[in-house]
């Protein structure tokens, strides 16, 4: 690990001005901050993330969840994942959020893990993870390693010529659902990002992965009031039980009238080089019937686009049936 | 008479320095007289690791942390691990080094009462916090339930494991969990243990749930 000044935020303010003095806000920004430190220590000691200038994010007071008076909900950028997850009415308003963070990471992990930092949880690709390898993500310019080589556990939506890193994050699967807004506080003042538009494809310029600029703390993110009648659900396809990324999973808010579909939101996760929500799929499948025609339907939208690579050509299916079991679950009677 | 002298000392002599005694002091003596005279700097063992110490000594910060209820002065490297403060600063080395990436556990300890995987923290960032080890939960002599459960049901091999084990196990009693086996395993699935001693824990930690 390279060596780092820390040094603690007494204020937004103050970890607004510290950040704002970083090179970038992307891959080996120069001021970087730290809350649980799960991803950032990790990719510290892997050298692949070495700042100058280590800000603690933890003493800021922003690790409430709070009930907005239009019915939404207010969650504080340091509000560890396992109490989003347990709250009470994330459990009852946006279950899929609950799901999603619970499948993710262990309980140790969850303690850590912060709402902000999840936003910003960086790809598993190993090669942007091995310093030795060729990445365009770590090292623009390198090359790819991982097209042709070991892919099975990378992305099939949204990749590039450049790029075919997966976003590993389950939360980012839920928040993309529940059309969550991303409150930021930056060096021109505070401003809201719409969940859809905060993460950016690689393209060629994959080192890029949000639009934050230096200076750009995230503060909070609000979810919108749940819609009346609507159910959600996360389900999570892995190599293992527990514990493991996701190699396909599927975040879905369903509202049914009359046997129909009146409402669908659906992304899927560990497919995408982003949070991969399918506007597509929703529109094919508002108004049909409930069942399983229209939700495979649906669902050959969703990755009608797909690019498989070498290894992880059964990502295809995979997702689809990820996606379609997710939308019977949401739909059964209760 | 000088051979007689040189007789082999009789095996049962006591005390018997045990090696984790004597790689603690060992740890001791090298920080306090090679590296650094407070005592305070990390990896003192590894010599390539103290250049960079002295180095980072440059930066180091005070803080003070409080680990099984006892004050910690300490003046560290900010990129001083929890894990290797607990192991290497304090010398409490029950708390074990895995993966040192937070894939495996056995780092785990509990801050504020909650368990988190020490490797993946940095000691300054816990100034003021409750830290608790596997040190603070049980003695020989006085065993947290948890700790005689493993024993009784003989939950472990190799051991390396066990304290990580242990301290995810405690905690999760205080946890929202369900009360079958497989809650349990999906609770503890952040604790590898690579000898496959799981069923075994499984049974420990439903016994002392009073679930089994």
């Amino acid at each position: 690990m390279q060596s780092f000044e820390f040094v603690r935020a007494q204020d937004a303010s103050a970890a607004v001005a510290a950040s704002a003095r970083s090179n970038t806000a992307q891959q080996g920004a120069s001021v970087r901050f730290v809350a649980g430190g799960t991803t950032l220590l990790d990719l510290m000691k892997l050298n692949v993330e070495r700042p100058l200038q280590v800000v603690d994010i933890n003493r800021l007071p922003l690790d409430k969840i709070e009930p907005l008076p239009d019915g939404g909900l207010k969650i504080g950028a340091t509000v560890r994942n396992a109490d989003l997850a347990h709250d009470p009415i994330v459990q009852r308003d946006y279950a899929v959020l609950s799901q999603a963070l619970l499948a993710g990471a262990s309980a140790q992990l969850r303690n850590m893990a912060t709402t902000g930092g999840n936003l910003l949880q960086r790809t598993r690709c190993m090669y942007f993870r091995d310093t030795s390898m060729p990445c365009n993500k770590r090292e623009p310019g390198t090359g790819c390693s991982a097209i042709g080589g070991a892919n099975r556990t990378l992305a099939i939506l949204g990749t590039s010529e450049y790029c075919i890193a997966t976003n590993p994050s389950d939360m980012n699967v839920a928040m993309a659902v529940l059309e969550a807004t991303i409150h930021v506080q930056g060096v021109k003042g505070v401003r809201s990002i719409p969940f859809t538009d905060f993460h950016v494809l690689p393209g060629n310029t994959p080192q890029r992965e949000t639009v934050l600029e230096p200076g750009d703390l995230i503060t909070h993110v609000t979810l919108p009031p749940a819609p009346p009648g609507s159910r959600s659900f996360y389900l999570k396809l892995r190599d293992r039980a527990s514990y493991e990324f996701a190699l396909a999973s599927a975040a879905v808010v369903v509202t049914v009238a009359d046997g129909k579909v009146a409402r669908a939101r659906m992304a899927l996760g560990g497919v995408g080089t982003k949070p991969w929500r399918s506007t597509e799929a929703e529109s094919l499948l508002t108004g049909q019937l409930v069942g399983d025609p229209a939700f495979r339907r649906a669902a050959d939208a969703a990755l009608r686009d797909a690019k498989p690579q070498s290894q992880n050509g059964f990502k295809v299916e995979l997702a689809k049936r990820c996606l379609v079991y997710a939308l019977k679950q949401a739909t059964q009677s209760a | 008479m000088k051979k007689s002298t040189e007789s082999p000392e009789p095996a049962s002599r006591e005390p018997r320095l045990s090696r984790r005694a004597f790689l603690a002091s060992a740890g001791t003596v090298g920080v306090a007289t090679v590296i650094n005279p407070n005592n305070l700097v990390a990896q003192p063992m590894n010599p390539a690791a103290a250049s960079v110490a002295t180095d980072g000594a440059e930066g180091a910060v005070s803080m003070t942390l409080r680990i099984n209820g006892n004050e910690h002065r300490l003046r560290l490297d900010p990129r001083t691990t929890l894990l290797d403060c607990l192991r290497e600063n304090v010398v409490l080395t029950g708390t074990k080094k895995g993966c040192d990436h937070g894939q495996c556990g056995a780092c785990t300890v509990h801050v504020n009462g909650r368990r988190v995987n020490s490797c993946l923290s940095l000691a300054v960032m816990h100034a003021g916090e409750e830290i608790t080890t596997i040190e603070g939960i049980g003695q020989p002599g006085a065993l947290h339930p948890m700790q005689s459960a493993f024993v009784a049901h003989d939950a472990y091999q190799c051991g390396y494991c066990t304290c990580g084990q242990i301290m995810s196990a405690v905690a999760l009693l205080k946890e929202r969990w369900g009360p079958k086996d497989d809650d349990v395993r999906e609770a503890m699935s952040g604790n590898i243990c690579r000898c496959g001693a799981y069923p075994n824990i499984v049974a420990a930690i439903q016994q002392v749930r009073g679930k089994s």
